[in-house]
């Protein structure tokens, strides 16, 4: 882009046979050329080769049978796939929907100029996202365990509230997933939101307080719509992670991750039927539907979320 | 007035660092309560009221991971698969980055946009192929065939040419060119020095990415001298009696080299998040 014309200019140096825009031209295409080759052996190779397989009957091992648009209807008649589509939007809602005012929350205590220890806050918040979903999701397990006596239960108990069985209940199970997924979670959005009322420039308050905006009406009118893409950014990354929660599940269950259905994700519903199962033509179905899922969530979370500031000014 | 610099408590600043400080207390309380539970006996774990002051099992219970576990060939698994990752990410994006920033070539738009597009495909959609792919070219088990599929960054080549088209100045380029420079030898001694600052923000992004990677690993690795961290901490969970303080060292261990590095670089990690999730 910048440097076109200067490159032009620069033919005078000709060694070898070919012009210098020649070579860097070769130079440039050899420069990409290592993602473009790990991408269709390690990317586009597998995607393609799913798309095949969701159309087929393999187990690995004997020949691979044409099954037409058989895989699918199997999936979609599953009532075990249905369960694990409702438990993935359900985990996924209860984790990554209260990050978002709790993060916005926490960013706008964090910028607040007369705020002490500002460094410590930031540095402890941020904390629970350098620990892996495997740490995270074995201390949640051991927390979270059905006996009366598990941490989680004797909080309860405080309160006067009947222990919960958190590995076996319908809801136990998802509340404590939800759990792990908001407490690591949080904090990585806290930042991505402070970074965004960092970059507000501080005359668009001043101005708005000299024309008598009040502090709410701040918050409104500056503040809300200018943090949008970061909050449509966060809102798409946390959609697309939902949807592909595996680690956490599998391993707060343990042993029983498997046989059970109460926290079951769509991509443990494609694992089972892929690797215990070896039921590839299906598992790849429901690879090629939660690809669909995927895309067409995180394009409406996408547009609803980037409608927040937009909403906002039109009723100015 | 007196009072010039003393601070009023009000009703504001209480709700303020009562906010914060319980929003900090749990943060870290799963990990204070990883430390008490990984230096008590199982039992402790059934008690009333419940253990909240370390006990004196620190060494025990850790013996009693690596009984269990090989958790420093694990970690070492692990640390080999990340820096391999790392060090791949690293050049094949800056010598990317630095063709999209200083190359006028047919097709670059399109390539780049491709670049991106491949950021929307689901890692999930093709794992059986990815399975089958190192299967047939013998790489289960191995750490090869647990790295291989971390080498694709797209985000790597799109922050490496904000980057350079930022930093590297294309005087300093054509001088160097008419010293008769070639093309990888401005790669090495121009781009190179210049992008390590970036380099540092990256290579965060993708060590921790692959330092907790799960779903991958738990596919490919079955035998346990080849486990990397996370999938043998997984194991420790699946039997039906559970040791829970042997479970909670294992954790605990796995996670100090982590707390360690954050409380050292923490401006590093912190600011790697938002220059790769934001521009």
């Amino acid at each position: 882009m910048i440097s076109t014309d200067k490159q032009k200019q620069q033919n005078v140096p000709k060694k070898s046979g070919l012009s210098e825009k020649t070579k860097d031209r070769l130079s440039a295409y050899l420069y990409i050329s290592p993602f473009f080759l790990i991408f269709s052996l390690v990317g586009l190779y597998p995607a393609v080769f799913s798309l095949y397989l969701s159309f087929h009957r393999w187990d690995g091992l004997t020949p691979m049978t044409s099954a037409g648009l058989n895989n699918f209807k199997i999936v979609l008649e599953d009532p075990l796939f249905w369960k694990a589509l409702s438990n993935t939007l359900i985990i996924g809602i209860m984790g990554t929907a209260p990050q978002l005012v709790v993060g916005i929350l926490l960013a706008f205590l964090l910028n607040l100029s007369v705020l002490k220890m500002k460094h410590f806050f930031r540095v402890t918040i941020f904390m629970p996202y350098i620990t892996s979903l495997v740490a995270v999701a074995l201390v949640f397990s051991v927390f979270f365990s059905n006996n009366e006596t598990a941490l989680a239960n004797y909080i309860l108990s405080l309160f006067g509230m009947e222990p919960i069985n958190w590995k076996t209940s319908e809801w136990g199970t998802k509340v404590a997933i939800s759990l792990m997924v908001f407490w690591r979670w949080v904090g990585y959005n806290t930042i991505i939101y402070l970074a965004g009322l960092q970059s507000i420039p501080k005359d668009l308050y001043e101005a708005a307080t000299i024309d008598g905006a009040s502090r709410p009406q701040q918050l409104r009118f500056i503040t809300l719509p200018l943090l949008k893409p970061f909050i449509t950014l966060t809102v798409f990354f946390s959609t697309v992670g939902a949807l592909q929660l595996f680690a956490e599940p599998t391993v707060f269950l343990g042993n029983a991750a498997f046989s059970r259905d109460e926290a079951m994700t769509i991509v443990m519903y494609l694992y089972r039927d892929a690797f215990q199962l070896q039921s590839y033509g299906t598992a790849s179905a429901t690879a090629v539907i939660l690809l669909i899922i995927i895309v067409t969530l995180a394009a409406i979370n996408t547009f609803l979320s980037s409608g927040i500031g937009r909403q906002r000014r039109v009723r100015k | 007035m007196s009072a010039v610099g003393r601070k009023k408590i009000t009703g504001g600043s209480v709700f303020v660092y009562g906010f914060l400080s319980l929003a900090a207390f749990f943060a870290i309380f799963p990990f204070y309560w990883m430390l008490v539970m990984a230096t008590k006996p199982s039992a402790a774990y059934n008690s009333i009221p419940p253990a909240l002051v370390p006990g004196g099992l620190l060494v025990e219970n850790f013996q009693k991971v690596m009984d269990k576990i090989p958790f420093f060939q694990a970690m070492l698994n692990t640390l080999i698969i990340c820096l391999a990752a790392t060090l791949v990410v690293l050049f094949i994006s800056s010598l990317a980055g630095y063709a999209f920033a200083k190359f006028s070539f047919p097709g670059k738009n399109v390539f780049f946009v491709a670049i991106l597009l491949t950021m929307v495909i689901p890692p999930q959609l093709g794992l059986i192929p990815q399975y089958l792919l190192v299967a047939k070219a013998d790489l289960l088990d191995t750490l090869s065939g647990a790295m291989i599929l971390f080498f694709l960054n797209p985000l790597g080549i799109f922050l490496m040419r904000q980057y350079i088209s930022q930093s590297v100045p294309d005087e300093l380029m054509e001088a160097a060119k008419l010293d008769g420079c070639s093309n990888f030898k401005i790669y090495r001694s121009i781009i190179l020095p210049i992008v390590l600052p970036a380099f540092a923000t990256l290579g965060i992004i993708v060590f921790t990415a692959v330092w907790g990677e799960f779903l991958w690993q738990f596919t490919v690795l079955r035998n346990p001298d080849s486990y990397t961290i996370q999938v043998a901490l997984a194991t420790l969970t699946a039997t039906s009696n559970i040791d829970f303080g042997m479970v909670m060292s294992g954790v605990f261990w796995s996670t100090v080299p982590l707390i360690i590095v954050f409380l050292l670089f923490n401006r590093l990690f912190i600011s790697s998040i938002t220059e790769g999730s934001v521009k």
